[in-house]
């Protein structure tokens, strides 16, 4: 179902869109390869959701140009619209409808016949386990059904392309597997996903490529392992029983790892980042070492962990800024105005 | 005490996604062609329907405001106005059955701005359907309402003594031309609803519309009595035409000057405010 001739399922070059004094995008370009999910990584007000808005048809960009399967989202946007569903950040049902209804309506909508609407409907709650929930308001869901019923609404009518908008923000870890489940599922049928998430963990557990946004711009585009080279695959956080001790446990730390060491504010604490060569092996087995080297040198450590790099280090690493979360989220709801 | 709880309680069922029951759903099927524009209007009406439904409490502001109205008016003007609040009752009856109902047009506004604030626009204009589609709809659902505010006055009015010499055809015409003209003012509000931040904004320039455009009209008392300015706002005021229609078909008779203007205004108002609607709901 891709764009034969490219195999994209977006192409979008130097979009640009202003609120106000905000650009929100600053030249955006994006290539999204059809078949696979595509990660939009960035912080809040980075212009993630305005980038999906413009690529879903509900906001014209000031300028640049974006094709979806081919097709140009401001002058084709009926044939984008044939083809995509967009799940976004804030519930897209009615909620004063119950669950059955809603997917009843859509499917009418999409040209369905009464009893094939209804049909669809309910497959899609028994897929998505809600049909006990079926007859119930959509403002009656808990935080997790209500995604599932979005999701659900979204795959109603089997869409080349879903575009899915933070889809675990705000969600409990069950449910955001859960939604991780789903999405690979859909993604298995040839679906291309374009999601956005403010977690690199999420991108890299379902993402086959990943754009870094910032400021409305792409700043790093690659494989989750590309970046992560980039980055370095993780941090260890080491903490000392005895303040008088980090002057040597820094001096280990260096020796063994071949990075420099951050002294934190907390005077027992210090970080480093691992796994400079991207592999996730690596980073542990120099942690190990690491940590039997602090041993040996007969310092104590109260605690001692390696973890993922955060989106903070990530966006510390590419642009020598951490991650703000610019205030612009307002514009970016703005954009629904 | 707890055991018993936990065997008759409901097991909590955690959803475990099914690959196999996905898969039945994710299924490519036949892509359906996309309804037709009346198709597409009419199955957004079905969904202001349901809300209905759903949240009956809505339906206040068609039945028991209406009500307050008319009994309001007729024993506060009547008396002084007529001889009596009966006999007032003859000449006002159409006048504020078109008040009521203009006024609640608004809330085809109120209710817009609702759904945009809510993120179910945005699902609705992904969309491929026919673009005014969900407006329509959404004004179908209103007409509903307004009938059954109008309907909700005749009935008030009836008990109150209010005789119409046109008899049932005439009450259905004269119904049956406020329904076409609040549909085609509906318009408006659906404009303000897309432009205006927030509902209370809406509200506010609502009233500001329509307390002017309902009670500078001839609703309440002739315009002779009025001076001269006041008369020539009245005189073009599409309220004045709109009452004196309904007015002269629950009479019987039919007052073809002021039912064209009356055809001319909603025509104007669904092109003029039709179009600046759809331009704003595209543009975004």
């Amino acid at each position: 179902m891709s764009n034969r001739s490219t195999g994209l399922a977006v192409e979008a070059d130097g979009l640009t869109r202003s609120f106000g004094s905000t650009r929100a995008l600053d030249g955006l370009d994006l290539r999204v390869p059809a078949g696979a999910v595509y990660g939009m990584l960035g912080p809040n007000g980075a212009g993630k959701t305005t980038a999906v808005r413009v690529l879903a048809t509900l906001l014209r960009p000031d300028g640049g140009t974006a094709r979806v399967f081919g097709h140009d989202v401001v002058t084709e946007a009926d044939a984008v619209r044939a083809r995509m569903s967009l799940t976004g950040q804030y519930a897209s049902l009615d909620e004063d409808l119950t669950g059955a209804e809603n997917l009843v309506l859509l499917g009418r909508l999409l040209g369905l016949g009464r009893p094939a609407a209804r049909e669809r409907a309910e497959a899609l709650l028994a897929a998505f386990g809600l049909t006990e929930a079926a007859g119930r308001q959509v403002k009656k869901y808990s935080g997790g059904m209500r995604r599932r019923i979005d999701i659900a609404a979204s795959i109603l009518n089997t869409p080349d392309l879903l575009f899915l908008d933070e889809p675990t923000t705000g969600l409990d870890p069950r449910s955001r597997n859960q939604v991780w489940e789903i999405v690979r599922a859909v993604v298995a049928h040839g679906t291309t996903v374009l999601l956005t998430t403010q977690y690199l963990d999420e991108a890299d557990q379902l993402a086959g490529r990943i754009a870094v946004v910032d400021h409305g711009r792409v700043i790093a585009e690659g494989t989750p392992g590309e970046l992560k080279s980039s980055v370095g695959s993780g941090t260890v956080h080491v903490r000392l029983r005895d303040a008088g001790q980090r002057p040597r446990a820094e001096q280990v730390l260096r020796t063994t790892l071949n990075v420099p060491v951050q002294l934190a504010a907390d005077p027992v604490a210090l970080t480093a980042r691992v796994g400079e060569d991207g592999t996730d092996l690596e980073a542990g087995a120099q942690a190990a070492r690491a940590l039997g080297e602090l041993a040996r040198a007969g310092i104590v450590v109260d605690d001692f962990s390696l973890g993922q790099p955060s989106l903070d280090e990530v966006f510390l690493a590419l642009t020598d800024h951490p991650a703000v979360a610019a205030d612009d989220r307002d514009d970016e709801l703005e954009a629904a105005r | 005490m707890s055991d018993t709880a936990t065997t008759t309680g409901r097991a909590p069922s955690v959803y475990v996604p099914s690959t196999e029951a996905l898969a039945t759903v994710l299924a490519p099927g036949e892509r359906p062609a996309p309804p037709g524009p009346l198709s597409a209007s009419l199955t957004f009406g079905w969904r202001a329907v349901l809300k209905i439904k759903h949240v009956p409490e809505q339906l206040f502001d068609v039945t028991a405001f209406p009500i307050i109205m008319v009994l309001m008016f007729t024993y506060l003007f009547g008396g002084a106005l007529a001889d009596s609040p009966r006999a007032y009752l003859q000449f006002f009856l159409p006048g504020i059955m078109v008040t009521s109902v203009v006024m609640i047009t608004m809330y085809t506004g109120v209710g817009l701005n609702n759904d945009i604030s809510k993120g179910v626009f945005d699902r609705i204009r992904t969309l491929p359907v026919w673009r005014p589609a969900a407006l329509v709809g959404m004004i179908f659902g209103d007409v509903l309402r307004y009938i059954l505010a109008a309907v909700v006055i005749l009935a008030v009015g009836l008990v109150l003594g209010f005789r119409p010499d046109g008899g049932l055809p005439g009450v259905l015409a004269g119904i049956g031309l406020l329904v076409v003209f609040s549909f085609a003012f509906s318009w408006v509000w659906t404009f303000f609803g897309l432009v205006l931040r927030s509902e209370k904004s809406v509200m506010g320039v609502s009233m500001m519309v329509l307390f002017p455009l309902t009670f500078l009209s001839n609703v309440f008392v002739e315009p002779a009595t009025m001076p001269g300015w006041l008369q020539a706002f009245v005189k073009v005021n599409p309220v004045t035409h709109l009452v004196a229609s309904v007015r002269a078909a629950m009479a019987g008779a039919t007052d073809a000057t002021n039912t064209t203007w009356l055809l001319l205004w909603s025509a104007g108002f669904v092109v003029v405010f039709g179009t600046l609607t759809m331009r704003r709901y595209n543009r975004r």
